[in-house]
């Protein structure tokens, strides 16, 4: 008995790595610091109302991002480690198991439990704001959608320590990711992980695609809507048409691995190259899904800081719609090299080189946006304008790689890797960081220290050209992705430990990052104006934060920058805009079903993971009788009175 | 502030040896470096392309570096402000223009290239092209001679000059065959085969390399590709041949099992080797033998862990298949259907 416990227990938990049992070590000590500081300073009630239970969209906003950069930590740490081992030849570091388990969790965790999750959290704390609404169109499901995600990326997270990760690439390319290649548990982890969350994101993509059409503000016309929110529209089409496709193909390949189908095995009458396909009809708008709303967030902080209207605003709406559409077009140029002859590869090429027309054009937009203006260089914009040289080499290189026949010599090279992570990294992430900095007071009323900022800015982008550039060259020398090590006879060791000092140096970038949190929290300065950087949407025309209401009044629009002309008539001595009468304002109200239900989600994909129908069964039962709770709930709303909204109001403004 | 001093010396150190490594790497990147018809043209290609991409690149850069210093707010800054000024046709149409105009080059030419670099294409060559077999194995690569009767593991000796039919599959996860000083990739699958020519110009040893990720030896897959002149081509396989270590069946299943591998030369091949290994998985209903068998022993260690304790290992239902076995290839079949790409 006592032996089967033991021989189940270690084929449970990943043993046999110090990394792993540090890990453990870790993971333990921090879950029982936070029980014992809810305990000790009794905030149980507190979280459970105030957060895990809450619909209001700034909240979820806020824990996606929390929840998003403890996943840069983790997908960060997974790069350092990769990079460690790559710094010398023949280094031990990391085990070629353990190399392909890390190199896989940090794709996964980057651009999935990373990127996405920090992107609706700007989402959630910036579109009901811009367009004047008071919350998300289905704020119940905006809940539910954080919450899926959480427990999706937390089951993924758990499988280093239990049963074993994934590590067939972060894309899972069969056979390799069939029973025959990975016979553990890590690739189904990485199936309902993914599939958890990725059905969270899909609802969000449908949540502020009804949002944005249905509940702007009056007046806000369609040439009106500002450039964030139009960017987040463009990226909602994309995600809505995406996601299923991703949903579908991890079911198939989950199919394959539970019922022994053959969807994507050579056996059988399958097809691995089909999942290949399948999987980048995903994977490619994905790619644009993440880039478009730093897009919208570039134009807004430009437009901000040159004290100058957005230039070329229609070809600007323009470009990021057709954007989003013409990314379902590209995706066989991730697989030119599959030899499926000239006529396809030319089609894919052409439709790759088409895209980067419109994403050229936006640059262009943006320089001559601060072009006569008068630019102010605070971290935000530090963001922008750093992004611009790195994004256009990155999309130079980018037209090289859709160059089919020269595609033949960079393909699954660390020339392709370069390119990525420039255009990930420096439009994607620099992106977000620059929403974050951006919007950081309307979230919690006050900024983040400049200085330091500027250091995390500076070490970052740094950092970015001693880590990529060398990784260029190496690629061209032949050096293909995913080597776990290499020999000293390549010549590659130089480069590689270039990469690896602008790798720890980006890490360094991050410390900075969270010293500027935690300095910033600890000494801060409070804004009262709700508009410390002089900027031009409606968002900033309220309190910082925002009331749990966002607008005491419907704002009423009648100009493209609202707030901004709104400010330009005050100081012309003109009489503002007239505002109507306070009426009682009706507000959804919170439920702790979401919360619940992910768990019962959770726990159906840990069932799944591990084939124990005994724990997936009660967790879909779990499913449906939540959904069926819910179903018959009709008390969900109720209405703030007026004269609470005058003392909120009065409270908000009380600095003013 | 020390940190801060020892950081900008850091810093300031890796921006220059970046710097240095990325001007003088470039003498050595293989790529640029083609020792063969196909690299020569896809390194013009690249050349192509890095200088219509300069076009509009360098503009950009030079224009964001001035924008940015002339129009920062600044007392005393004189520069034109214009608050209100948002749009301008004439601008537009110039840079919607220049990068369509741009495009257009680069499509013309990438499909006059796509069409002549065409992996299977026939080199057009006085000489008759030699055919080799590629097998991608877990984690190794066969090379097969079948006009001369022979095969190779982990490195390839090919006649200088002439143009090389490689025809790829896999026996396992999929890989793709990469010889960057020869020329592009081609990925190997399992059930399929494609077609790549390549062609070496002079004799000497180029690296060759598994450019898709298989798993844990991943990183053990470099051979090297030999060239050598007609002569020595000649006599190092009459040395094959006589080295007297036979390639049977039976041997092939045992290369065929997950692991690294020395370079071995086999004297002898058994015929259509090549050919079975493309059917047993694209008519197999069912896994194949050798699939299950190597389900089994690729989750070794961990399959061996999990049973220990009476657990079956979680998902892993190869065993179920192996009922199947009898059932492969049965039925008949059209090798050419099979294949991705023709010669033509």
């Amino acid at each position: 008995m006592i032996d089967q416990i033991k021989d189940f227990a270690s084929w449970f938990f990943v043993t046999g790595d110090p990394l792993i049992y540090g890990a453990d070590v870790a993971i333990v000590l921090t879950m029982a610091a936070i029980v014992i500081v809810l305990t000790y300073f009794k905030k149980w009630g507190w979280l459970w109302r105030e957060w895990l239970t809450t619909v209001d969209h700034k909240r979820v906003g806020i824990m996606y991002i929390i929840a998003s950069l403890l996943m840069l930590f983790r997908g960060g740490v997974d790069a350092l480690m990769m990079r460690t081992q790559l710094a010398f030849p023949d280094m031990k570091f990391l085990s070629p198991e353990h190399y392909n388990e890390v190199f896989t969790t940090h794709g996964v965790i980057m651009i999935l439990f990373m990127a996405m999750p920090l992107m609706f959290g700007l989402f959630n704390i910036a579109v009901p704001l811009q367009i004047g609404a008071r919350d998300v169109a289905f704020p119940f499901l905006n809940s539910l959608s954080f919450w899926l995600f959480f427990f999706g990326a937390m089951l993924f997270n758990m499988s280093f320590v239990i049963g074993g990760s994934a590590n067939a690439g972060w894309l899972s390319y069969p056979p390799l990711s069939e029973l025959t290649g990975s016979p553990g548990v890590g690739e189904d982890f990485y199936i309902w992980g993914v599939q958890i969350s990725g059905i969270g994101s899909l609802m969000t993509g449908i949540n502020f695609i009804v949002t944005i059409v249905k509940m702007r503000a009056p007046g806000m016309t369609w040439s009106k809507v500002p450039m964030f929110t139009w960017s987040v529209l463009s990226s909602c089409i994309a995600i809505i048409v995406a996601f299923p496709v991703l949903t579908v193909t991890l079911a198939l390949l989950f199919l394959d691995r539970f019922l022994g189908a053959h969807f994507f095995t050579m056996d059988g009458g399958g097809n691995a190259m089909m999942y290949v396909n399948l999987i980048w009809m995903w994977g490619h708008p994905e790619v644009y899904i993440v880039v478009l709303p730093a897009f919208g967030i570039f134009s807004e902080i430009v437009a901000t800081f040159s004290k100058k209207r957005l230039f070329g605003y229609g070809s600007m709406v323009f470009a990021m719609i057709s954007i989003s559409l013409m990314a379902y077009f590209t995706w066989l140029h991730h697989f030119f090299t599959m030899g499926s002859g000239a006529d396809v590869n030319l089609f894919f090429a052409i439709t790759t080189m088409i895209i980067a027309i419109p994403t050229g054009v936006k640059i262009f937009n943006w320089l001559f946006t601060m072009y006569r203006g008068r630019i102010t260089i605070t971290t935000p914009m530090l963001w922008t304008i750093g992004f611009i040289p790195c994004f256009v080499i990155g999309g130079m290189t980018g037209v090289m790689l859709s160059v089919a026949p020269a595609d033949f010599q960079f393909h699954n090279s660390y020339f392709l890797i370069a390119h990525f992570h420039q255009v990930l990294i420096g439009g994607v992430a620099f992106g977000y960081f620059a929403g974050l900095s951006y919007w950081w007071p309307k979230m919690f009323g006050f900024k983040l220290n400049e200085t330091i900022g500027k250091w995390a800015f500076w070490t970052w982008n740094i950092g970015f050209y001693v880590c990529f550039m060398p990784q260029y060259v190496v690629g061209l020398d032949g050096m293909t992705r995913r080597v776990s090590s290499y020999g000293w006879d390549t010549g590659w060791w130089a480069l590689n430990f270039i990469s690896t000092i602008g790798g720890f140096l980006m890490g360094l970038g991050f410390l900075f990052q969270v010293w500027q949190i935690a300095h910033s929290i600890k000494f801060m300065e409070k804004d009262t104006t709700g508009d410390p950087w002089g900027a031009r949407t409606l968002e900033w025309s309220i309190p910082s934060p925002a009331p749990m209401y966002n607008f005491a009044m419907t704002p009423i629009v009648t100009d493209r920058d609202d707030w901004w002309e709104e400010k330009e008539r005050i100081a012309a001595g003109k009489a503002p805009k007239a505002k109507p009468e306070l009426e009682p304002i009706h507000m959804p109200k919170n439920s702790p079903l979401p919360f619940i239900q992910s768990i019962c989600w959770f726990i159906v994909g840990f069932g799944l993971v591990f084939h124990w129908l005994w724990i997936a069964i009660p967790g879909f039962i779990g499913v449906a009788a939540t959904m069926l709770a819910h179903s018959f709930n009709y008390d969900t709303d109720y209405y703030i009175p007026v004269d609470e909204i005058k003392r909120m109001e009065a409270e908000a403004r009380g600095g003013v | 502030m020390k940190i801060a001093n020892m950081l900008r010396g850091f810093t300031a150190l890796g921006v220059v040896a970046g710097i240095f490594t990325l001007t003088t790497g470039c003498e050595s990147m293989i790529v640029f470096d083609p020792k063969g018809p196909i690299g020569a043209q896809q390194r013009d290609l690249i050349n192509f392309t890095i200088l219509l991409c300069l076009i509009i690149l360098v503009p950009v850069l030079l224009l964001t570096a001035w924008i940015v210093w002339r129009f920062r707010d600044k007392k005393n800054n004189n520069a034109p402000y214009q608050p209100i000024w948002s749009h301008s046709t004439k601008l537009e149409i110039i840079w919607w223009g220049i990068p369509i105009l741009v495009i257009l080059v680069l499509a013309i030419a990438t499909a006059r290239y796509t069409y002549a670099l065409d992996p299977a294409k026939p080199l057009e060559s006085e000489k008759k092209p030699v055919t080799i077999q590629v097998t991608s194995l877990n984690w190794k690569w066969l090379f097969q001679y079948p006009e001369q009767g022979i095969a190779t593991v982990n490195y390839l000796v090919i006649p200088e000059r002439t143009p090389i039919k490689f025809e790829l599959t896999s026996d396992g996860p999929m890989n793709s065959f990469w010889v960057p000083q020869l020329g592009g990739m081609i990925y190997t699958m399992s059930g399929m085969s494609t077609t790549l020519y390549l062609q070496a110009d002079e004799p000497g040893n180029y690296m060759g390399t598994g450019a898709n990720f298989t798993g844990r030896e991943f990183a053990k897959m470099g051979f090297t590709a030999k060239a050598v002149t007609q002569a020595d081509f000649d006599k190092w396989v009459t040395e094959a041949k006589g080295s007297g270590n036979a390639l049977t069946d039976e041997g092939y299943q045992k290369l065929a099992l997950p692991g690294i591998s020395d370079r071995i030369t086999y004297a002898s091949i058994p015929s259509g080797l090549f050919e079975k290994i493309v059917h047993e998985y694209s008519m197999s209903r069912g896994a194949p033998p050798g699939i299950t068998r190597k389900a089994q022993t690729l989750s070794g260690e961990k399959a061996a862990e999990h049973t220990e304790g009476g657990q079956l290992p979680p998902g892993n239902n190869a065993q179920k298949d192996v009922h199947d076995m009898g059932n492969s290839g049965q039925s008949n079949h059209h090798m050419d259907g099979m294949h991705m790409n023709h010669g033509k």
